[in-house]
């Protein structure tokens, strides 16, 4: 089995744009949450989220490519260029028919597909764009990566809801571990703060509805939490394999050493009443890791600010950590970015590999009021130092899917 | 005007800047590399344009940007 290391890391966030200025508001604990500004929100119970401020597409994408793109799209193919160009990655130089593509992204075009109906029932049918089913697709964001990079190892999406990005990063490390591949470009992209998926949401009951006070609307594991806060944006990891890196002198920020998939088997929004899913893809990926649960140091919750996540995530934890449950350090980086759906296990994942190389935890922003229910140690509100050996991100989606993915410092 | 106006649809949804490039003689597909989808989303907009439609037996014939100005002149004469 071959060992998998990080080398590049492309960050498009509601806090930042590039890694630096995400891990630097990440440390000081900056909300990315205000105002929707897209569209008007008048008639919506809910009328806050996380989106991406000064974004161009064209500072990284062509104009006329970009215009084919759907904005989950071109945040996709943004991010996986800042982190080709952060891994000093040589397009010139690599073996591409082993170097692939996997990226997550929950829903997809939905601001196409919102569009393009508008004009299918104001206009008929013969008005809907040819680019209309090209831009929608979710399997476009990695297309589009393939196309303008030159990978042509396996390209394809994983839609697994908010654990999409997660799932990204582990079916990429397993084919690196096998020896299949030698590179991947691999995380997940979302771009959901649309008209109807905001009504979506609001029906379900699983936004907060704090419109008064947006930057204090995400606050995950404290008692007064009233749903997740919906955010969007793309995090890309180049996953290597290790003698490949070592032999073009790469930078490595650290190693993916297991994966953890599992199913709740239950309910199409609920978790699993005793959180077992969510415990058993934690339990997977330290078995494939060869570590006992003592070892972990750091977990980058799922962490969403509602009810029944923080309760039944908290529960999973203690249930496999047992007593070192309360001796880790435990922070959900979506009391500041808020929910990136299918996006964001690429964006923590990038968030937990930077704890691990710089030795800090980004905290849990907005934890004031004690949950009986959710008593670990959230590293509430500022960052904190701390030598980290072993970190997990957790991803919990709708459809009971479950993804935990363990991280490693790297030493040779 | 109806060059003018094509050259306007046509820059507009290739994203080409350089507006004065596009002659008569402009091919869209070997000069301008639009592509099949390129190509009927510009007819559409000439249809929406100029309150016409055109069949796409017609649009296939279409070489260069005369073609397409002198189909439209005949149409709406």
């Amino acid at each position: 089995m071959k060992r998998v290391v990080i080398t590049g890391l492309g960050a498009i966030t509601p806090i930042g744009i590039g890694k630096t200025n995400y891990w630097n508001s990440l440390l000081q604990g900056k909300s990315g949450i205000g105002y929707i500004n897209r569209f008007d929100t008048e008639n919506y119970e809910v009328k806050i989220g996380a989106e991406i401020k000064g974004f161009n597409p064209s500072d990284f994408i062509d104009k006329r490519e970009a215009k084919r793109m759907d904005r989950f799209t071109q945040y996709a193919v943004a991010a996986a260029k800042l982190a080709l160009e952060d891994g000093s990655v040589p397009l010139n130089n690599l073996d591409v028919e082993k170097a692939g593509v996997i990226i997550g992204s929950g829903i997809g075009g939905m601001e196409t597909l919102e569009e393009e109906h508008s004009k299918l029932i104001e206009k008929g049918p013969r008005r809907v764009s040819p680019f209309f089913i090209p831009m929608m697709i979710s399997n476009m964001a990695s297309g589009q990566i393939s196309m303008i990079f030159g990978f042509k190892g396996p390209t394809m999406a994983i839609s697994t809801a908010c654990a999409s990005g997660t799932h990204a990063i582990g079916e990429a490390f397993k084919m690196i571990k096998e020896g299949k591949m030698d590179m991947m470009i691999a995380g997940g992209s979302e771009a959901t703060i649309t008209p109807i998926s905001l009504a979506g949401f609001c029906s379900m009951k699983a936004l907060s509805t704090r419109n008064d006070d947006p930057i204090k609307a995400s606050r995950p594991f404290d008692r007064e939490r009233d749903g997740f806060v919906m955010g969007e944006g793309a995090g890309v990891l180049i996953l290597e394999e290790l003698t490949h890196a070592l032999n073009r002198g790469a930078n490595i920020y650290g190693e993916i050493v297991g994966y953890g998939a599992t199913s709740d088997a239950y309910h199409i929004t609920q978790p699993e009443p005793n959180g077992n899913g969510a415990k058993d893809a934690m339990k997977l990926a330290l078995e494939e890791g060869k570590i006992h649960y003592s070892k972990v140091d750091y977990i980058n919750a799922h962490g969403t600010s509602t009810y029944y996540n923080d309760k039944l995530e908290t529960l999973a934890i203690k249930n496999l950590f047992k007593d070192h449950a309360y001796n880790l350090n435990i922070s959900s980086t979506k009391s500041m970015t808020g929910h990136l759906l299918g996006a964001a296990g690429g964006i923590e994942a990038i968030a937990t590999i930077l704890a691990i190389k710089e030795g800090v935890i980004p905290p849990t922003i907005n934890y004031e009021n004690p949950d009986p229910e959710c008593d670990l140690n959230y590293t509430p509100n500022i960052a904190i130092n701390k030598d980290i050996t072993y970190a997990l991100s957790n991803s919990l989606g709708f459809g009971g899917h479950n993804g935990s993915i363990l991280f490693k410092k790297y030493l040779d | 005007m109806i060059f003018e106006k094509v050259r306007n649809i046509i820059t507009d949804q290739l994203e080409i800047d350089d507006v004065e490039s596009i002659t008569m003689d402009t091919s869209l597909m070997n000069d301008l590399e639009a592509d099949s989808l390129d190509a009927v989303e510009i007819m559409m907009e000439l249809e929406d344009e100029f309150n016409i439609t055109i069949p796409d037996e017609d649009a296939e014939k279409f070489k260069n940007i005369g073609d397409i100005v002198r189909y439209i002149k005949n149409k709406i004469s």
